[in-house]
């Protein structure tokens, strides 16, 4: 049982059934697409074949012709005058004067069926006139570059750089010429990742719907239904409360379901169809084409290192394109690349630029993999060349409580040493190794985060409770919120039901990212619980005829506090509840703000694989993964985080990547060439859950969903060089270029 | 386009339905019988989260037409509890927590199914192997693993 010094829980760390397992299931819970109206017409997108083009004309008077077709909107049918990132989602949601990447949405039709509109959309007709594209990040800043967008550069890019180089940024502190000269070896390498998708499994679906009088009701998955409402209110030019929006339950996310793409067209084509509700469900191919990867990185690190293993200085200097709009997560990608180590020497310099592709989205810990590769590869190099133990490297370097971080601020309470601690002890670091077989390792680093949280509970005639909460239930948070109300108020965990409701319903709540869902939202439930306990202890206080002052809360009941109270016994939360209509009504409770206290999660990884010398195919032997989740509130749920992180690190570092073709065109739109990995491509991954509790939260939640993709990318990479002495510096390690590698050896 | 009439038996029930004839037996199911527990993740094969029984043998829906369901019997996600009693698979998933955003399930459910009827006691590889038509982006597959051969252990019991 966890303890936080005099703390012990009795339903927190459980792992009690999930409350909306059985619907899971059984095929009842109602996911994006599992939704349907009355009167519904159904929605299909054209979308531009060219990676650049600009769209000369388009003519829908063949598909309106159709019977069936209610409506086509182009970005006609759209306000002008948007600016910065409401124009920006905008023309990503549907083209304007130029189509800028393969997928790009340029006209939208409703109609009577399905097949109606998927026919539809193929007679409306597209003029395009083909420029010149780029796809790759270093040829984008290239002199001759075919220019995006010009004037999209903001006031911080130097002069004398192309105008795909939209934002410039430089920060640290020390001197790192002078560390680099106080150094015994001074290393500098390149590295590169390629973009990869999320890859949730549902692809993004919604229900819109929107009469002539601008107010509108949307039913869509997504992580955060409030921001669906202002993106898609400020497209479409309407008041944001005008707009509801309900979640449905969500198939996955990781980040890629925090904006906005097919949404508004559902809404413009409703209006357009006199009110009539519009579905629109995307296949894969358009989720891969046309939702929101991840960027493409290319990076140089240059560390300086004494013969001990101590860092004095580090440098990295980033360039990242997240598709044709600014917004790579570059700045991240630097703030996480040296978090893990004690630099009183460091700089960090990063381009965000522009190429011919999607608009990035957010995916699980934006920018910090591929920092974290290019900074842990480095550091294993270094740490082999001195022949120096790779864990004891990051042991000696390691941030502590109070140091001050590598992007700026001190850090607070953060559980680093402990997650290396832990590493070094775990048993699989004994497991022996063969022929080909390598061990790697790496630490990875994520903030998490708060944002804008409303949560409002309500005691029930019967005395269980029920909680409203904005924040969507992505991999369990139903459950972990549930924990803590019912740990709170001292009743059963089957007594409490969290419903996460529509934007009607509550507050402003950003959505379930960056890890804050069990922290701020559990956060804010506790809050809320804490006023409906501080309700029923006054209303037994008035029963009792004494200071309410003098009544306390425990185990689920109010009771007298301390020896001059007087003596009443215990009054139940069932019998307050069930007098509540006598006593002064409804008993409720609720919060809203930003919560402050946000805890910092590491983690570390450790990896045994084989390489196969004939093909250069990575087996996976053995995983583990380690990090700090300052509370574990249902472990299970913890434990399935650090799994599914690291699951899909492993899919970046060895096989995910957008392929285009010479024409600028995705190569790869289908799960059968975008490889995943399957079960039969991994081992069980082994995890250990550190808890060096977060004094900002009320049960010591850190969040945990984030840290751990970070680690594998290098982890893996660390683990090759092991195995056969090739150091790869560019993601994917694909078999090809890994038996590549090997052949120039 | 003409519709072709239908005729099948769906979780022991029988359903018609028109199907246009390019209409996949996973929209037919969702769109026109209105079981919407059998999900479409990929459209191609490459997911399992349609996957359902067509007179007992694991198919894609997605790859199926709907108007080949006729004559046939069709068994989903939806007909797997029985009566109030789930199936041990489901159990055991909600149990090992082998679920995170569930959307993945019904596929994973309905394919591991078939998989202890013809081998009740799979190895962990051989359960891999199975499942690898089934992508799972959440779990990392390890607790999916665990509750199918858990279930399996508890099902060979039963029948023992
Ligand atoms: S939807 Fe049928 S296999 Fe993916
Ligand atoms: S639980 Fe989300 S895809 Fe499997």
């Amino acid at each position: 049982m966890a303890k936080d010094g005099l703390n012990e829980f009795k339903l927190v760390g459980t792992r009690p059934d999930r409350p909306d397992g059985l619907d899971k299931v059984t095929g009842r819970a109602r996911y994006g697409a599992d939704f349907s109206l009355p009167g519904m017409l159904w929605g299909a997108v054209v979308r531009s074949p060219h990676a650049h083009a600009k769209i000369v004309k388009i003519d829908a008077t063949k598909a309106l012709a159709m019977e069936g077709v209610k409506a086509v909107v182009t970005r006609a049918d759209f306000p002008e005058g948007l600016s910065g990132e409401d124009w920006d989602l905008q023309e990503n949601t549907i083209a304007g004067e130029k189509a800028l990447y393969d997928g790009h949405a340029v006209a939208a039709v409703a109609a009577t069926s399905k097949l109606i509109a998927e026919d539809a959309a193929r007679l409306i007709e597209v003029e395009y006139e083909v420029l010149p594209h780029v796809i790759d990040v270093d040829d984008a800043m290239a002199e001759g570059a075919p220019v995006i967008r010009e004037g999209a550069a903001d006031p911080t890019v130097p002069e004398g750089l192309h105008p795909n180089v939209v934002k410039y940024m430089e920060f640290g502190h020390g001197d790192v010429e002078k560390g680099f000269a106080e150094a015994d070896i001074v290393r500098e390498k390149s590295y590169k990742t390629e973009a990869t998708h999320q890859g949730y499994i549902e692809p993004h679906a919604c229900v819109g719907q929107m009469g002539r009088d601008d107010k509108g009701e949307m039913w869509v998955c997504t992580q955060g239904q409030w921001f669906i409402r202002k993106m898609c209110t400020a497209v479409l030019g309407v008041e944001a409360s005008q707009l509801r929006v309900t979640p449905s339950e969500i198939g996955g996310g990781f980040g890629g379901k925090t904006t906005i793409f097919m949404e508004p067209l559902s809404l413009a084509l409703s209006r357009k169809a006199g009110g009539r509700p519009v579905k629109i469900v995307m296949s894969r191919s358009e989720v891969l084409r046309a939702t929101g990867p991840t960027a493409s990185a290319s990076m140089d690190v240059k560390i300086g290192m004494k013969k001990d293993g101590t860092i004095t200085g580090a440098r990295a200097e980033f360039r990242m394109q997240g598709g044709a709009f600014p917004g790579a997560p570059v700045d991240m990608a630097l703030y996480c690349a040296f978090a893990g180590y004690k630099l009183e020497n460091v700089q960090h310099i990063g381009y965000d630029v522009l190429a011919n592709r999607p608009k990035c989205a957010a995916y699980r810990a934006p920018g910090s993999p591929m920092g974290a590769f290019a900074v842990e590869s480095l550091v294993d190099e270094m740490a082999a060349e001195l022949e120096l133990d790779p864990i004891a490297v990051r042991q000696k370097n390691a941030v502590r409580s109070g140091d001050k971080a590598s992007y700026g601020p001190k850090f607070g309470s953060i559980g680093l040493v402990e997650v290396l601690d832990a590493l070094k002890d775990h048993p699989n670091l004994q497991a022996e190794l063969g022929e080909n077989q390598g061990r790697g390792f790496a630490v990875g680093y994520w903030f998490n985060h708060n944002g804008e949280t409303s949560v409002s509970m309500a005691i029930g005639e019967d005395g269980t409770a029920q909680v409203s909460i904005g924040t969507p239930d992505i991999g369990g948070s139903r459950a972990s919120v549930s924990l803590m109300v019912a740990e709170t108020l001292g009743i059963p965990y089957e007594d409490v039901r969290v419903n996460v409701v529509e934007t009607g319903a509550l507050g402003v709540n950003e959505p379930t990212h960056g890890s804050r869902a069990t922290f701020a939202t559990g956060k804010a439930a506790v809050e809320a619980t804490g006023h409906a306990i501080k309700e029923m202890c006054r209303r037994a206080a008035a029963e009792w005829g004494i200071d309410e002052d003098a009544v306390e809360w425990v185990d689920g009941a109010a009771q007298p506090a301390g020896p001059n109270a007087g003596k009443f016994p215990p009054m139940t939360i069932k019998e307050i509840a069930g007098n509540m209509g006598s006593t002064g009504g409804p008993i409720s409770g609720h919060h809203e703000s930003v919560p402050d206290g946000v805890g910092a999660s590491f983690g570390a990884h450790a990896v045994d694989l084989e390489v196969d010398p004939e093909t250069g195919r990575v087996t996976i032997l053995r995983y583990l993964v380690v990090q700090d989740a300052g509370r574990a509130i249902h472990p299970s749920y913890v434990e399935g985080q650090y799994q599914g992180g690291a699951a899909q690190g492993i899919g970046w570092a060895l096989n995910e990547e957008y392929v285009y073709d010479d024409k600028g065109r995705l190569a790869n739109p289908i799960f059968l060439d975008y490889r995943v990995p399957v079960a039969s491509d991994l081992p069980m991954i082994d995890t250990v859950i550190v808890e060096v509790p977060n004094p900002g939260h009320p049960f010591g939640v850190r969040g945990v969903g984030e840290t751990g993709i970070t680690p594998p990318l290098p982890a893996i990479a660390n683990a090759i060089a092991d195995a056969v002495g090739v150091r790869m510096t560019h993601l994917p390690i694909s078999p090809p270029k890994l038996l590549a590698a090997l052949k120039s050896r | 386009m003409s519709k072709i009439h239908v005729t099948t038996t769906i979780n022991g029930d029988p359903v018609e339905f028109l199907a246009d004839p390019r209409e996949t037996l996973l929209d037919c199911l969702r769109d026109k019988v209105g079981l919407t527990g059998s999900k479409e993740g990929c459209g191609t094969g490459d997911c399992g989260a349609c996957s359902v029984e067509l007179d007992g043998t694991l198919v894609c829906s997605c790859l199926v037409l709907g108007v080949e369901a006729d004559g046939k019997s069709v068994s989903t996600i939806e007909g797997m509890a029985s009566d109030n009693d789930l199936h041990p698979l489901q159990r055991k998933f909600i149990e090992h927590a082998a679920l995170q955003c569930g959307f993945c399930t019904p596929g994973i459910l309905v394919a591991a199914k078939k998989l202890l009827e013809v081998n009740p006691d799979p190895t962990e590889e051989e359960t891999r192997y199975w499942l690898a038509g089934n992508l799972c982006r959440c779990t990392g597959y390890d607790k999916i693993v665990r509750a199918v051969m858990d279930a399996a252990a508890e099902m060979r019991q039963e029948v023992a």
